[in-house]
C-alpha cells in the first residue's frame, strides 16, 4: 500500500504552525491533517464536586451537555454527567501530574490519555457535509455551536468532535483509528 | 435511523446505544439468603413481553450513560426514555 508511506509534516501540512505531525497519506489535503501534540486526561467527577475541581482546576466543568470550556491552555469537554476530557495545548511530561497536585485531596478519577489518541483538524466551508459522510448527528451550528462537544461514532470509528470554528472541527480518535477516520474523510473530500 | 433520546444527550442517532436487557430488576440485598430456584430467576429468568416494555439502554457512544426506556416490541417504537432510580413515566400506547 504505498499511499502509507510517512511524508514530511512540510510537505503535508496546509499552513505553518498548524504543528509538526506527519500525515501517514501522501498527497495534499485541503481540509484534514493531523493536529500537534496535547495532553488529555479523563476526569470524573461526582455532582458535589464539580465547583471545587473547577476552582482548582481554574477551568469551569461545564455542566450542560455536550459543551466545553476553555482557560489559557486547558480545555474541558463535556463527555457525561460525571466526565470529562481535559485537553491541554501545551503539554510536558508532568502535565499529568501537575493536574493531580492542583487536584489536591479531592476525590476525583484521573487518567492521563495522552498518547491513547490522536488529533486531527478539519477545516472546510463544506465541515458539516464532510462529516455526515461517516456521522448520523445534526452538526449544523444552531444544533452544534462553536464550543460544542460529543463523543460519537464516525463510520466505525468512536471519536469525539469538537466544534472549534463555524467551519472547522477538532476530531479525537484513538490513534489505531486515525488513519481510518483520516482516510475516509479525504475520500470525502475527493467525492466532494 | 432510529432515533433515541439519551435523558442527558437529547436525540441521537441509535448506533450510538446498546441494549441492555429488562429494566427494574433489583439484585437481592442477601444472595446467600436465596434459594436456588429465586437465585436462577434473578440471574436468567426474564420477561418476553410483546407491547410495552421496560428495558435498560446505555448511550455507549455518547455520553456512556445507562438509562430506561420504554419500548412497545412489537414495532420498536421508544415511548419514553427516563434516568436510572427514577420511576417509568405513565404511557399510553400509540
Ligand atoms: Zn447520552
Amino acid at each position: 500500500m504505498s499511499d502509507l508511506t510517512l511524508v514530511s509534516p512540510a510537505a503535508s501540512h496546509k499552513e505553518a504552525g498548524s504543528a509538526a505531525v506527519a500525515s501517514p497519506f501522501t498527497g495534499h489535503s485541503k481540509v484534514i491533517a493531523p493536529l500537534g501534540h496535547f495532553g488529555r486526561a479523563v476526569l470524573r467527577v461526582s455532582e458535589d464536586l464539580i465547583d471545587a475541581v473547577s476552582e482548582r482546576l481554574g477551568v469551569t466543568l461545564p455542566r450542560e451537555a455536550n459543551r466545553s470550556a476553555t482557560q489559557d491552555d486547558l480545555s474541558a469537554l463535556w463527555l457525561g454527567p460525571d466526565e470529562w476530557l481535559l485537553i491541554s495545548s501545551e503539554p510536558h511530561d508532568s502535565w499529568a501530574a501537575s493536574l493531580q497536585q492542583k487536584l489536591g485531596d479531592a476525590l476525583v478519577a484521573l487518567v492521563d490519555v495522552s498518547h491513547r489518541q490522536v488529533a486531527l483538524g478539519l477545516e472546510s466551508p463544506h465541515v458539516e457535509d464532510l462529516l455526515a459522510s461517516g456521522c448520523a448527528l445534526d452538526l449544523r451550528e444552531a444544533a452544534f455551536p462553536v464550543g460544542a462537544c460529543t463523543r460519537t461514532m464516525f463510520d466505525k470509528a468512536e471519536v469525539v468532535l469538537w466544534r472549534t470554528g463555524a467551519h472547522s472541527f477538532h476530531i479525537e480518535v484513538w490513534r489505531s483509528f486515525a488513519r481510518y477516520v483520516e482516510g475516509l474523510l479525504r475520500i470525502a473530500e475527493e467525492e466532494g | 435511523m432510529l432515533i433515541i433520546n439519551c435523558p442527558y444527550c437529547g436525540a441521537r442517532p441509535e448506533l450510538e446505544f446498546a441494549y441492555g436487557g429488562q429494566a427494574h430488576i433489583d439484585r437481592p440485598v442477601q444472595p446467600a439468603d436465596l434459594n436456588d430456584e429465586d437465585w436462577t430467576g434473578y440471574l436468567y429468568l426474564r420477561e418476553n413481553t410483546k407491547g410495552i416494555h421496560a428495558e435498560r439502554w446505555r448511550h455507549l457512544h455518547g455520553c456512556a450513560r445507562f438509562f430506561n426506556a420504554l419500548r412497545d416490541t412489537r414495532t420498536d417504537h421508544f415511548l419514553a426514555t427516563y434516568k436510572v432510580g427514577e420511576k417509568a413515566p405513565e404511557v399510553t400506547r400509540p
